[in-house]
């Protein structure tokens, strides 16, 4: 049934329909968004205000640090513990996964009802800023990443790698920093996209802990100033798609380079 | 195996670390002087000038939950940092009683905390020991049934619970039950949540009391949401003045003052409050008792409860609380004091206790009647 | 914060106590025990507490009120119909992406977008229906203007079934990223040995394709029903009006100014949400292991 006319031309209707779907929506917010409300004349004003009103600046700043942030985080944390778990305590691996993947069974909204006490410490002994958020946030995106490390891992013979460069001489410091990483770069890039995507989507834990990041600021301003917060929801969404496209490039590069 | 073992001990170890409920050293307040932090009065500082001065020394007010089209706070705020030159910063304005209570004890000993509370009156009576008490130079015009008598809490304006409306899309309402006609159909909103916000609850007291209940019953009131919503004229929208201008919210439920100031931007609003069902509602001033810059926060007690700030409340529509004695004194703005809503009647002002015995009744049948 | 260079080296002589390598792990651990575990276990046992702080547990029957179980059912109802839609259509189409040569346009293209969709915060897709269905909205427009219908009407975007449709709208992304793999795992060795003993098209799928892709098909949905169960941003942006779901629950548990000294309800209800998508994570797990027999 494959390969007849019918058949591609079905698929290609159906592949339009939910084309349709995803892209109205975003559609829709850019015409909200080049609309002064109440009217039907289009203006750029709203965009103009995603440079110009502090609010908003210091929010996609709070977000963007934030992302970074959790990124350097989650890069600290995990690789080096990956690494360390295939190579020296196989045994824990199970272990590991497990706690990785335990965020996706704890719900952020459960997270941040106990996070009370932690964040008074957090406050104490760093300062108060939205930026302490960077904790958590490694803590959300662990499940995506760990995926993405693990897969990156797995297609590696780390033992044999470690063991060589072992045997030249070099440190643990340097088997996990200079020969393994890069070999696992695009996973560790694939965890970084993914984590982005989700600290600037983030709004769960940052509203109920009462900081200002860029989705928190959508919602505020979308009771005032729609238009606005309909210009930032959809800059926001196009910004995370180009980082994707752009990791999806990444992966091609390397699966042809590597592909003979 | 080893692992595991070091997994389940630290597991242990921080159970009973997380049960204990620790929670840090809070830390002094750094730089302000103990004096001011407990001064009742203008007279723990001498004179007024000493006040202002201390506060300036401070430099920063921290204030919350203070949206600028509420009550005329934009306005209120900027008079007093061009009369005192101290910056006021100004945090969430969005947020609720609750979450001014939550951000004071989130915020505890560090500089962001929140220096005065502005709060509904079941979240400020629930909270008292958070607050200072200080009495403000104009207390004796403030009659007795609207302050706590050590000055731990003081009502500072309030207003009466009523419909506004654009009266160029909806034929022009005179009593609650028109809402219910089909020229009405999905344009009715409520200012929030009845069980979350303040407004709201006393929306449906005022739609209970028109309805043959009191402030000890509030189930005629949840039953005439239940048959707005049953009919399509209860929208679940939350009413902002971009609703309202946009034409998303024809019909609003709300306190006169935040209707009243949709009117000077809308021409076509108008505000009704019910005859037969006067709800009052003031709301609560108190200074944080850890408050990170006691002598600015008591200073813009001071500046609230003057003339100035009384009258600016008034050009925001609401009523200041010494109303009365500036009447009788002359210093209040007559023009805006004469152009509030009318109002007849005896105010309902329902008791904390009252408040309670309808909250829990809200929480058991809101959902129910309008989810 | 890298791991810590083992302190005794690794032998063969293996009944000596090996601290060493597992000291690496230390940093991992108590990370994920400070700002996972003791969150969690803060809320597990802050259900069981009172307002005083003694052990009661009244929140949890609490629980039972009409309230409390009327937001679970009305979850419920709301994550069983999105994981429903988002998984029929989602599956459909990861069949129609399959089909594609793996480095088409079209499969890129496809798998990127689900990939933003499906990871992206609620927020942006509360305000882009908003955008198109709420007052104002670009369909809303179109409706009224082309067929002279009142989109908006009863506010139903900002309620249970505006909810749906917002969630299908993340939904089938996370299905097409979490159902790829499984059909990518069909062989085209299957389909020539179902015709080879002379097998129909509908027969290969009834009874060849369907039966083996079922456990892969079933645990993607219940992952989507736990994804579902446990959103809180698209909800909390959407409705601002009452508290259909737990999640919203919660919210006006912590946050309510009227119902006061909510909090230890709010631990309770937490509880309640750990303990679904617990279940369902754990027949999602079952699930994947049994799949992962045929299609690996």
């Amino acid at each position: 049934m494959t390969g007849t006319a019918l058949w591609r031309a079905t698929r290609w209707l159906l592949l339009l329909v939910f084309a349709a779907f995803f892209l109205l929506p975003l559609v829709a917010l850019l015409d909200f968004s080049t609309k002064v409300p109440g009217t039907g004349v289009r203006s750029g004003d709203a965009w103009r205000a995603l440079t110009q009103d502090p609010t908003m600046t210091e929010a996609i700043t709070t977000s963007l640090l934030l992302a970074l942030l959790t990124v350097v985080g989650m890069v600290l944390l995990l690789v080096p513990t990956m690494i360390w778990v295939r190579l020296r305590v196989p045994a824990a691996s199970r272990m590991v996964e497990f706690l990785c993947l335990l965020p996706l069974t704890i719900p952020a909204l459960v997270i941040v009802v106990g996070l009370k006490n932690v964040y008074a410490w957090v406050n104490y002994l760093v300062g108060d800023s939205p930026l302490t958020l960077a904790f958590v946030y490694v803590v959300l995106v662990l499940p995506y990443s760990y995926r993405a490390i693990d897969a990156a891992l797995s297609g590696l013979d780390v033992r044999t790698l470690a063991e060589a460069a072992r045997s030249l001489g070099a440190g643990w410091g340097t088997v996990i920093t200079r020969v393994v990483v890069p070999n696992i770069w695009t996973g560790i890039l694939s965890a970084a996209f993914v984590s982005v995507a989700l600290v600037l989507g983030e709004y769960t834990v940052s509203s109920l802990l009462h900081y200002d990041t860029l989705p928190v600021v959508i919602v505020l301003l979308g009771k005032s100033d729609a238009p606005e917060s309909m210009a930032a929801a959809l800059a926001s969404i196009l910004f995370v798609s180009l980082l994707l496209v752009a990791l999806s490039f990444l992966d091609r590069r390397r699966r042809t380079s590597e592909g003979n | 195996m080893k692992v595991r073992t070091m997994f389940v001990s630290l597991v242990a170890l921080t159970s009973s670390a997380a049960l204990v409920a620790c929670s840090p050293p809070s830390d002094d307040n750094s730089g302000s002087s103990s004096d001011a932090a407990s001064a009742t009065s203008v007279d723990d500082f001498g004179t007024m000038d000493d006040l202002v001065k201390a506060a300036q020394d401070e430099g920063e007010l921290n204030v919350i939950a203070l949206p600028p089209d509420w009550a005329n706070y934009g306005n209120i705020i900027k008079a007093f940092e061009d009369k005192y030159d101290i910056t006021v910063n100004s945090d969430q304005p969005d947020v609720a009683s609750q979450d001014e209570i939550n951000a004071a004890k989130q915020l505890e000993g560090s500089d962001r905390a929140p220096d005065v509370f502005d709060l509904g009156q079941s979240v400020a009576l629930a909270n008292t020991d958070l607050f200072a008490p200080y009495q403000v130079s104009t207390w004796d015009d403030i009659p007795a049934d609207f302050k706590d008598p050590d000055g731990t809490w003081v009502n500072d304006y309030g207003g009466y619970m009523s419909v506004g409306y654009d009266s160029s899309k909806v034929p022009e309402v005179t009593s609650l039950d028109d809402l219910m006609g089909s020229e009405f159909k999905g344009k009715v909103a409520l200012n929030g949540d009845p069980t979350l916000a303040g407004a709201a609850f006393s929306g449906v007291v005022m739609a209970s009391v028109a309805n043959g209940g009191s402030a000890d019953d509030i189930a005629p009131g949840v039953d005439y949401f239940a048959k707005l919503k049953d009919a399509g004229n209860f929208i679940p929208v939350d009413p902002t003045s971009a609703t309202i201008e946009s034409g998303q919210t024809p019909v609003v439920i709300d306190w006169d003052y935040l209707n009243a100031a949709e009117s000077a931007k809308l021409p076509n609003w108008k505000v009704y409050v019910p005859k037969e069902a006067p709800i009052a509602g003031y709301y609560f001033q108190a200074v944080n008792a850890d408050a990170p810059h006691p002598a600015a926060a008591r200073l813009w007690e001071e500046f609230l409860y003057s003339d100035e700030g009384q009258n600016l409340w008034l050009a925001g529509g609401a009523r200041p609380v010494r109303a009365d004695a500036m009447v009788k004194a002359g210093t209040i703005d007559k023009a805006k004091y004469d152009a509030l809503p009318e109002v007849s009647g005896k105010p309902v002002i329902p008791t904390n206790a009252q408040t309670e015995k309808m909250a829990a009744y809200l929480a058991d049948n809101w959902a129910k009647a309008v989810g | 914060m890298s791991a810590a260079p083992a302190t005794a080296p690794s032998e063969p002589g293996g009944r000596r106590f090996r601290v060493g390598p597992s000291v690496g792990l230390l940093p991992f651990l108590l990370y994920i025990l400070v700002f996972l575990l003791i969150p969690t276990i803060t809320v597990a046992v802050g259900a069981f507490q009172a307002e005083d702080g003694g052990f009661s547990t009244e929140k949890i029957r609490a629980l039972w009120s009409e309230t409390a179980l009327h937001a679970l059912q009305q979850s419920l109802v709301l994550s069983f119909a999105s994981a429903a839609v988002g998984a029929v259509l989602g599956a459909l189409l990861a069949y129609l992406v399959v089909t594609a040569p793996p480095t088409s346009v079209v499969r890129r293209t496809v798998t990127a977008v689900c990939g933003v969709l499906a990871q992206f915060g609620g927020v942006t897709l509360a305000f882009a229906w908003i955008a198109t269905l709420g007052f104002g909205g670009l369909l809303t427009n179109l409706l009224a203007d082309v067929l002279g219908v009142d989109a908006t009407g009863s506010g139903w975007l900002y309620q249970l079934p505006g909810l749906i449709l917002v969630y299908t709208y993340f939904q089938i992304p996370l299905m097409v990223i979490v159902f790829l793999p499984a059909l990518e795992g069909v062989r085209p060795q299957w389909r020539e040995a179902a015709v080879n003993l002379g097998a129909s098209t509908r027969q290969y799928w009834f009874q060849v394709a369907f039966p083996l892709l079922r456990p892969a098909f079933l645990g993607s949905a219940l992952l989507l029903f736990a994804n579902a169960f446990a959103a809180y941003a698209t909800a909390a942006a959407l409705v601002s009006q009452g508290a259909p779901i737990t999640p919203l629950l919660i919210r006006a548990a912590l946050t309510s100014e009227v119902v006061l000294g909510q909090a230890n309800f709010g631990f309770a209800l937490a509880l309640e949400m750990v303990v679904v998508v617990a279940v369902v994570m754990g027949l999602y797990a079952w699930l994947v292991r049994r799949t992962s027999r045929w299609l690996s």
